[in-house]
């Protein structure tokens, strides 16, 4: 646990102390096979994370932690078995790989196929991660960011700051021959501020991060951070209610591709496909959004939160059409999804750990860039709502209702920004709303990494993006008539 | 499942006097615990996975600076260097005053008998498992030609342990069962929307489950209601929670009148201790000692005796939620609200938050609405501690004269919570005691509904 990188290595690594070669591989592939499943794989985890928090003006608390393991998955039909070891020695492994094995009640048994090592992209080429650097300058990060809040205005009268980190190490071996090892880095700094006049107070936040070093800093400073959480927190000292019912609500760029990680994304998951219980199901080839509308999920954007050389199941993380010119082109597959139809996987089967098995998730979620002018498409709008900063999101993905909620966003009167406006959700229909996108803006931004997506019980990194976008109605759930 | 409450109290206390010979103080905490879960789709299996782990956390203090670790390693030589590296982690944080152990005056001695766990738990099978799922899911499917799908029934047990140490002579232990079954059907509406619903039955003891088949039919009958949803007309209603959506507002409270959000300034319940927050129908409490109850616990995250806090006494807010730090920083003394996760700190969590019964029948709460909403279930996270703007995405039911008339879908509603507490104005005879926040059905004299 000292910070000296060379013992922030899996064990299972090449020359570790528990080398996982190709001979061991294919005996713990054999036992889970054993009882007839059709496939099986060997999810390797090691993962070292350390946590900072700031409050009072000092470091509070520091955290460090190590998990390891091995999950185990033998497949039979669609039908999943898993299991889990936290120690491995060979009797563990054995002993997970029999009780995965279980799915498989009866069936002959399949041998695995020979591994080869997969042919890694480098999305993330992080020389030092950023655990492995010193702690001092992740102090003085804290440090300055606490100070720029403050020193943004007097009305801020409280600061916390928090900087996580971990690097994870992931060794997959599959019973049809692939063989992935990947390291992947990942930060995230945060600035909370409270501000406070007239009895009044309000909470603001700022951050980001990525699969970065210490470099992420020399672009976004701390200070940024800072600042950002003080602005926000003093801006909304003077919210009015926000206004209840169908209005036009143009969406800041960045941030609010939360809005489509939420209204498609997760219906174009195929295992919602796969079992028919995605409102998308069936609707490959057909119109479900304008034709404004270009939605890509993209693994492969450098240094991202959402980026991934390799999803948890050994395929390279890729760049996929989702939807093209409003219509629905492909879904997001994991190796399930992409067996039942017949096709090859997307590289979008993703885990929390190795405890879970994986499902079909999205990674940087996008929206293809428009031809309009954003401050035209503000200009348009004669009274709507400007959704800026958002706390995150929900979908139902049997009938498509989502809800998103803002934590800035602003009046639009006659064309331009008024009031700053209280916390408030929109709610909308995920086929409905796309197809009330009138003007998309050429002004695309990318989140910054700040964003964890959740489902069924698992919490995976994920990045958003879009344009300006403007949306002819959504329902906006203010407390004013 | 492996190590029993004893073995892990010894753990605990090893990795104590390791980190006492290294000069800090210390509080260590250990998990141990095995989880099955099953699932079955449309009749067929889809997930069976099984699987033990365990977890030693330690809090440690050395010159009053503070440092958070986890490891899964219990190896001798392991556990050695782990612990030596968390006492030497110390350096990289601040001193605090605060920083230090409970005082030893506080730690409980004795614990209650709360009956959290059952023998026949571990005894049911994966197999065993899989048929209550098929049986639950067959009953949901059987209940009428319109389920047409399903996203399946799952059954999941978790049986832990979990003991805790510390430098100042703590010592601690408990465990513990849980199994819950969840059917979830999905019906085809029109214009090719679905409509999903879901029923769950859960409990610390086998025996106080719902049978399968009654899960299912219920699962069903709340599925087929939801068909032709729709979206209502914009404008203020008086709002009806049914206790399973209704929980969701009880928890809000947590976050505001933890002592965190106090000494942080960031909750709109700052000075309001002593004063009414909610209408006098109000009362709710937290209480770690019921037995057999899902959230209690037969000591807190410091290591102090569960009691039974009153948190708001007919609209009154008596107390905040405080663990030790807290209290501290608060200048006052802890009630007990600490909870614990392994490598965390101490953190306020509720036990068993709960909104206690009222008189009004269930029934008649309804009855006596002209024109209002049912609420059954809620999306999303809008909620704003700090003001307390609450504004979230609702589904139920309209009512109409005393009855509940057209299913209702993609809407919000929003209120200030403080305003929400204050206007309600009927709380039921009914308590839903299968998680540990539960609340009878209430009901909220007004709220904004945004829709068409």
């Amino acid at each position: 646990m000292s910070a000296s990188s060379s013992e922030l290595r899996a064990p299972f690594a090449d020359g570790g102390p528990i080398e996982i070669d190709a001979q061991l591989a294919r005996k713990l592939l054999e036992i889970a096979l054993d009882k007839g499943g059709d496939y099986a794989d060997l999810y390797f985890e090691y993962r070292a994370g350390a946590d900072y928090f700031w409050e009072d003006e000092k470091v509070k608390s520091v955290g460090r932690g190590i998990t390891l393991g091995l999950g185990v998955r033998v497949l039979k039909g669609d039908a999943t078995g898993y299991a889990y070891c936290e120690e491995l020695t060979v009797e563990a492994m054995a002993e997970a790989a029999r009780t995965a094995a279980q799915i498989a009640a009866t069936g002959k048994a399949v041998a695995p196929v020979d591994v080869n090592l997969l042919k890694m992209p480098s999305f993330y080429p992080v020389k030092v991660p950023s655990i492995e650097s010193g702690p001092d300058e992740k102090l003085e990060l804290l440090r300055r960011g606490d100070q720029a809040a403050r020193a943004y205005d007097k009305r801020v009268i409280k600061v916390t700051a928090s900087f996580a980190e971990e690097i994870k190490e992931i060794l997959i071996i599959t019973s049809d021959g692939k063989m992935a090892r990947d390291r992947q880095p990942l930060l995230r700094f945060g600035v909370s501020a409270i501000a406070e006049e007239n009895g009044k107070r309000q909470g603001g936040s700022g951050g980001g991060g990525g699969r970065y070093g210490m470099e992420y800093f020399l672009t976004h400073t701390p200070e940024e951070h800072g600042r950002e959480a003080a602005r926000v927190a003093v801006a909304m000292l003077d919210a009015v209610e926000a206004p209840a019912g169908s209005m036009e609500v143009v969406l800041a760029p960045g941030d609010s591709g939360i809005l489509l990680h939420e209204a498609v994304g997760h219906g174009l998951e195929a295992d919602f496909n796969r079992k028919e219980t995605s409102n998308y199901s069936g609707q490959i080839g057909k119109r479900v959004a304008s034709e404004l509308v270009t939605v890509i999920d993209d693994g492969t954007i450098s240094e991202t939160r959402g980026a991934i050389n390799t999803d948890d199941e050994g395929n390279v993380g890729r760049e996929n059409v989702l939807i093209k010119d409003g219509i629905l082109v492909d879904y997001l597959h994991d190796h399930l999804s992409a067996q039942h139809f017949k096709r090859a996987p997307s590289g979008n089967g993703r885990r929390q750990s190795f405890r879970c098995n994986p499902l079909p998730r999205m990674t940087n979620t996008l929206m293809g860039k428009g031809t309009s002018d954003p401050q035209e498409i503000i200009g348009s709008v004669k009274r709507g709502v400007y959704a800026k900063r958002f706390s995150g999101g929900q979908v139902n993905i049997s009938n498509g209702d989502f809800v998103f909620s803002l934590t800035e966003s602003y009046l639009i009167e006659d064309g331009k920004l008024t009031a700053p406006l209280k916390g408030v959700n929109l709610i909308g229909n995920g086929p409905d709303v796309l197809t009330k996108v009138t003007m998309v803006g050429s002004d695309f931004q990318l989140s910054d990494g700040i964003w964890t997506c959740g489902k069924d019980g698992q919490s995976v990194p994920v990045g958003v993006g879009t344009p300006t976008v403007k949306i002819a109605a959504i329902t906006v759930g203010g407390t004013k008539a | 499942m492996g190590l029993s409450v004893e073995e892990l109290i010894e753990i605990a206390k090893h990795a104590c006097s390791l980190a006492k010979k290294a000069g800090a103080e210390c509080e260590a905490q250990v998990q141990a615990g095995s989880e099955l879960s099953t699932k079955v789709r449309v009749g067929e299996t889809e997930l069976l996975q099984e699987a033990s782990s365990k977890a030693l956390g330690l809090r440690v203090f050395r010159d009053r600076r503070a440092a958070l670790t986890y490891t899964s390693d219990f190896t001798p030589a392991a556990l050695e260097r782990f612990v030596r590296d968390s006492v030497d982690l110390c350096r990289l944080s601040e001193p605090d005053e605060l920083n230090r152990l409970p005082d030893p005056e506080l730690l409980a001695r004795e614990f209650p008998s709360l009956d959290l766990w059952d023998d026949a738990s571990l005894k049911t099978t994966a197999g065993e498992a899989l048929d209550l799922c098929k049986r639950g899911e067959a009953a949901a499917r059987a209940a009428s030609p319109k389920v047409t799908n399903s996203e399946g029934a799952t059954y999941s047990r978790g049986a832990g342990a979990s003991a805790m140490a510390s430098t100042d002579g703590f010592e601690g232990g408990s465990r513990g069962t849980y199994q819950s079954l969840v059917v979830e059907p999905i019906c085809d509406d029109v214009g090719g929307k679905k409509r999903n619903g879901y029923w769950w039955t859960g409990h610390r003891f086998v025996s106080g489950l719902d049978t399968p088949e009654s899960v299912g039919a219920e699962a069903a009958r709340r599925t087929l209601a939801k068909l032709g949803a729709e979206k209502i007309e914009t404008g203020e209603l008086p709002i009806v929670f049914d206790p399973d959506a209704g929980k969701a507002i009880v928890r809000l409270l947590i976050g505001v009148i933890s002592g965190g959000a106090i000494y942080r300034k960031s909750s709109y319940l700052l000075d309001r201790e002593g004063t009414e927050v909610a209408s006098s129908l109000v009362t709710i409490v937290d209480d770690p000692l019921i037995p057999r109850a899902p959230g209690s616990r037969p000591y807190d995250g410091d290591g102090l005796a569960s009691r039974k806090n009153s948190l708001v006494e007919n609209g009154v807010l008596k107390t905040y939620l405080l663990d030790v730090y807290a209290a501290r920083k608060l200048g006052r003394q802890s009630n007990g609200c600490a909870g614990r996760s392994v490598g965390g700190s101490p953190h306020v969590t509720t036990s068993n938050l709960i909104m206690q019964t009222g008189t009004s029948d269930p029934k008649a709460i309804i009855k006596d609405v002209k024109r209002g909403l049912y609420v059954t279930e809620m999306m999303g996270f809008g909620f704003n501690g700090v003001t307390g703007d609450f504004s979230r995405g609702a589904g139920g039911f309209l009512i109409e004269n005393g009855e509940l008339t057209m299913p209702v879908t993609e809407i919000t509603i929003s209120a200030n919570l403080d305003e929400i507490l204050k206007r309600i104005d009927a709380v039921g005879t009914d308590l839903d005691m299968r998680s540990s926040t539960a609340c009878p059905t209430f009901r909220v004299s007004r709220m904004m509904v945004a829709g068409k």
